[in-house]
């Protein structure tokens, strides 16, 4: 499964929402419904399933789905 | 033959808790009452915490006359007089004052003149690490009765003009009377641990060695509760998480065997994130957040005296207490009641 895939899978399965919301541009607070502590818990399932540590510094600029799957990409995650 | 040196030579005995009992303070804070305190609403409280109101101590209430409270009515349940105590532990990070320990104060005023007495400091975990040290004593024989309580007056250490932290916390004690009772299993296996290089992410970083109180620690709040909340959250939850599985792996238990589940009571979310990584049905997560907030280390013991008391956990069944808190320090246990 691409990357983008997984993303949006977990995206959907933490928040509840629709895959066809999760586009690249979507804000996880303003399009997606999330609050602070539902995107903590979605960067400990990006944690979990891409066995890559977010640190907090990092974690706050992830704030729409397009961001995470760069952030992701740029630790060579998804190659 | 003492039963210190009964202890030495390795009878380890089970240890029962005995009896529980709790005590709330009178005066309820509802979330109404502090949307007129701080930028905040009830909405953003209950959505983000789960709780809707807690319990405040009168300002001529320390920590011991909590504990203390919580403390008599163990022993009334237990059926223990107060000279039969041999200890007192006391969980808290709110003490009376820098010394001597609350639990001497607890010791006074509950008049158990044969008792020991010491404080323990783990933070959210200082019940469940209590119950652990008090059933060492027990075990070896070094004592026959030890009182374990876990008491905090946060209210005190609660910074009233943090609207992301103020919300969250409230006064309460609970407290556990511990014996080895023939034919009762009673704590059946215990984890504990702890990451002191995570201690920067809560405490109270004033009034101690390290930022002796000053009028510049006045000055800059340092006398209250400081929490990096995201990063405790997600400490709290994979940790809590994994010493349940952890406890029950020890005792060779599966959550089938287990009738309760009462995890320490920060927040709805950290509660429900922890059910949903275990497959803990609801009915099998004990929540009460919503009355009290986070207590600290009075949030298990009054959780477990509200399950025994309502009937919810009956004589014989099997519960799991877990707690993580400062430090980091964390502790699970699985008891046979």
């Amino acid at each position: 499964m691409a990357l983008e895939d997984k993303v949006r899978d977990i995206i959907v399965e933490q928040l509840g929402v629709n895959a066809d919301q999760v586009k690249p541009e979507a804000s996880f607070i303003e399009d997606l419904g999330a609050d602070s502590l539902d995107t903590v818990e979605l960067v400990m399932a990006f944690e979990e399933e891409f066995g890559q540590e977010i640190p907090d510094q990092d974690a706050e600029k992830l704030t729409t789905v397009g961001a995470v799957i760069e952030y992701l990409k740029g630790k060579n995650i998804g190659d | 033959m003492n039963n210190a040196e009964q202890g030495s030579m390795g009878l380890i005995r089970p240890v029962s808790i005995i009896g529980t009992g709790s005590y709330l303070p009178e005066r309820i804070l509802t979330n109404a009452e502090i949307e007129k305190m701080v930028d905040t609403t009830d909405e953003w409280i209950v959505t983000r915490s789960g709780i809707r109101e807690r319990r405040i101590a009168r300002e001529d209430q320390a920590t011991s006359d909590l504990a203390a409270e919580a403390g008599r009515q163990a022993l009334e349940a237990a059926g223990v007089a107060p000279e039969e105590v041999d200890q007192i532990i006391v969980g808290t990070i709110t003490q009376d004052m820098g010394f001597p320990s609350t639990a001497c104060f607890v010791q006074n005023l509950l008049k158990a003149r044969n008792a020991h007495c010491f404080d323990l400091a783990a933070a959210c975990s200082g019940f469940v690490y209590a119950l652990e040290v008090g059933r060492q004593f027990v075990a070896t024989g070094a004592v026959r009765t030890s009182l374990v309580i876990g008491a905090e007056k946060l209210s005190v250490v609660t910074d009233w003009t943090d609207r992301t932290t103020c919300v969250l916390f409230g006064d309460g004690a609970g407290a556990a009377v511990l014996r080895s009772v023939e034919g009762q299993r009673g704590i059946l296996g215990t984890v504990m641990g702890s990451d002191g290089s995570l201690a920067d992410l809560l405490g109270i970083p004033g009034g101690g060695s390290r930022h002796p109180a000053s009028t510049k620690t006045l000055e800059d709040r340092m006398h209250y509760m400081k929490m990096t909340g995201k990063e405790v959250f997600k400490h709290a939850v994979r940790t809590m998480s994994d010493a349940t599985l952890q406890v029950l792996k020890k005792c060779d238990l599966t959550f089938d065997d287990i009738k309760m589940v009462i995890p320490h009571q920060a927040n709805i979310r950290i509660i429900q994130a922890i059910g949903d990584r275990l497959g803990l049905p609801v009915d099998k997560v004990f929540i009460n957040v919503e009355k009290y907030g986070n207590m600290s280390s009075a949030t298990v013991p009054v959780a477990l005296d509200q399950a025994i008391r309502s009937g919810r956990v009956k004589p014989g069944d099997r519960v799991v207490l877990v707690a993580f808190g400062g430090g980091f320090t964390w502790g699970a246990m699985v008891l046979e009641i």
